[in-house]
């Protein structure tokens, strides 16, 4: 029987998912494996954006921002379940997505990576300066999933890091198969056809201008939803999450790996993520390798580590 | 009226030195489509290194010169060593490179000067000047007409010299200007240097005023960079309207609305021009051949 290179991907990280733990040697990996998930989220929306569709944002970490901050206000001001808060911040953020998204998206290249920035930094800057609402840059408290509880009353008692492990885990697959089932779907081809070339896109009939909103939204989703996790996890939030530099490591996190493919994405992100958590050991250094290392892979891996580490691989077989 | 004055003096210091930055972005873009998003890192150069220099003794002035040059000959090593390499690749992965190289660069910093904020005597003394009741520095003066200068110069190099035009150019039609004889590698090393030469003095011009520390080019990178698509990526003329007007437009929404959304007003404005005219102030408008 031949697997489709979606299904391939889906075992892949199912298997990553699963069989990762026998290898941990303490319960500090499970929360790395569990930012690493949480990451690959918001990473995959990048995925749908500059993958398929050749759209650059450089401030999608607005996005995460919002789906962060949902999960922390909205539990206090509106009385709402955290779960609900996320659901509300995805939406909060799909529909800024579209608002922002129409007016922009006209623009290309870097003109479209100033106007992203520009709308990425807004949204920190709110959430820096309103201090009533946010705390500022100290931060703010982030009410329990709650979850955890109800497994156990169910008989399944799981550690902090476990269940935030297994919990992310899920829902990065979840969002992997979306995205999977997009790049098949008549509008993921609408996308990689105005990727291509978006004139010859509008020649066959493709409405350039809606399809590249959808996907704009779509990743916004993502965004959010990553910065919703990220903010139940830690219980706690600091306006970093909507930081310039945060929408720059999911673009690298995305390019690195090799932004066309979704697992590609995911290796990016691991790779990108622990980084940091192994040149902490490097102490000073950290900050000179990690550049050194994003420039390199770029100039000699351009199609990023997965498609390259492949493609090597494959040639050693022939 | 001595309000807005002071509200203008202020706007146009700092609007100078987003101009010098533009300026820096765009001689790199003409030359390569390259956006170097390192270029807030030459800034911190220039004001570190001449910090540098004056602390380990040298007279001022010697300092800054030996800053400039350094910063030059690192831009044409990033060049030589990050952008070459790289010929041709998509926009996103440039992105990452000229990023990974300021992350580089503000690492490197990090590692030789620590973490410290510095700052070195001004040129002429602080001695503000008054005009009308409002006051200004004299380093001020100096960093507006170090804009000017540097603005009037790059204007007849692009025009009146061969090799501006050689620029010009190569970054019109790279294989076109090598089949006349332009050296393209060569034009690249001159525009890295020479963005570079200038993103230092202006790191050299400020720092007596803002102070300087490693970390302090990703903001002005951002802010250059928005000045310099705000006036039209490319133009030295747009690039010091662009670093004008958003030093202008942060002054007086810092002075007359609030100084924490400063820099919203900016990226207001900038969303808004870019909505109307897609590209830029001063942008040519291209059509694309299929």
């Amino acid at each position: 029987m031949k697997l489709s290179s979606k299904h391939v991907t889906l075992l892949v990280l199912l298997a990553l998912v699963a069989i990762s733990p026998m290898l941990f040697p303490s319960g500090y990996y499970y929360r790395v494996g569990a930012l690493i998930f949480v990451n690959a989220i918001a990473v995959t929306g990048i995925v749908i954006l500059t993958g398929y569709a050749g759209q650059i944002s450089l401030g999608h970490a607005g996005f995460a921002g919002i789906g962060a901050y949902a999960c922390a206000l909205a539990p206090v001001h509106l009385g709402l379940h955290p779960a609900l808060a996320a659901v509300l911040g995805a939406l909060i953020s799909a529909v800024l997505a579209w608002l922002v998204g129409r007016p922009i998206l006209r623009l290309r290249g870097y003109y479209l990576g100033v106007a992203t920035l520009g709308f990425g930094i807004l949204v920190s800057m709110v959430l820096n300066n309103e201090r009533q609402l946010t705390g500022g840059p100290d931060g703010m408290e982030v009410p329990d999933l709650g979850l955890r509880g109800v497994l156990k009353d169910w008989g399944l008692d799981l550690t902090n890091g476990q269940f935030w492990y297994f919990f992310s885990g899920i829902c990065l697959l979840i969002g992997a198969w979306l995205a999977l089932n997009l790049y098949h779907s008549p509008t993921g081809r609408a996308l990689r056809a105005l990727h291509g070339s978006e004139i010859a896109a509008r020649v066959v009939g493709v409405d350039v201008a809606r399809e590249k909103l959808k996907a704009f939204v779509i990743s916004a989703v993502y965004a959010s939803a990553s910065g919703s996790l990220l903010a139940l996890q830690n219980k706690f939030i600091t306006p970093d999450v909507a930081g310039f530099m945060h929408s720059i490591e999911m673009v690298t996190m995305a390019v690195l790996g090799g932004v066309g493919s979704v697992l590609g994405a995911v290796f990016g992100t691991a790779v990108l993520t622990l980084l940091p958590q192994v040149l902490t050991a490097f102490g000073e250094y950290e900050q000179l390798i990690l550049g050194l290392v994003m420039m390199l892979v770029m100039i000699f891996l351009p199609a990023g580590l997965l498609p390259s580490i492949l493609r090597k691989l494959r040639g050693a077989e022939a | 009226m001595s309000e807005l004055l002071q509200f203008l003096f202020s706007g146009v210091t700092v609007g100078a030195v987003y101009a010098l930055v533009a300026l820096g972005f765009t001689i790199i873009y003409n030359a390569s489509d390259v956006v170097n998003f390192a270029q807030g890192e030459f800034v911190m150069l220039g004001g570190m290194l001449t910090f540098a220099g004056s602390a380990a003794g040298l007279p001022l002035l010697l300092a800054a010169v030996i800053a400039i040059l350094a910063t030059a000959a690192m831009g044409v090593l990033m060049n030589k060593f990050a952008i070459e390499p790289a010929r041709g690749a998509p926009v996103v992965s440039l992105i990452i490179i000229t990023i990974g190289a300021s992350i580089f660069i503000r690492g490197g910093t990090q590692l030789i000067f620590g973490k410290q904020i510095h700052t070195y005597p001004s040129i002429s003394g602080d001695t503000p000047i008054r005009i009308m009741g409002a006051t200004i520095l004299p380093q001020s003066l100096w960093v507006i007409l170090g804009a000017v200068l540097v603005f009037i110069g790059l204007w007849l190099f692009f025009t009146r010299t061969l090799l501006g035009r050689a620029v010009l150019a190569t970054s019109n039609n790279r294989l076109a200007a090598q089949l006349v004889g332009i050296n393209t590698n060569f034009v690249m090393t001159l525009s890295f240097a020479l963005s570079a030469g200038i993103g230092a003095l202006a790191g050299v011009l400020i720092s007596p005023i803002t102070m300087t520390s490693y970390d302090v080019g990703l903001a002005l990178a951002l802010k250059g960079f928005a000045a310099a698509m705000l006036g039209g990526m490319g133009n030295p003329k747009g690039a010091l309207v662009g670093g004008l007007l958003l030093g202008l437009m942060e002054a007086l929404t810092a002075g007359y609305l609030s100084s924490q959304y400063k820099d919203a007003a900016a990226f207001i404005i900038i969303l808004a021009v870019l909505f109307f005219m897609p590209q830029g102030l001063f942008g040519r408008k291209s059509t694309e051949r299929v």
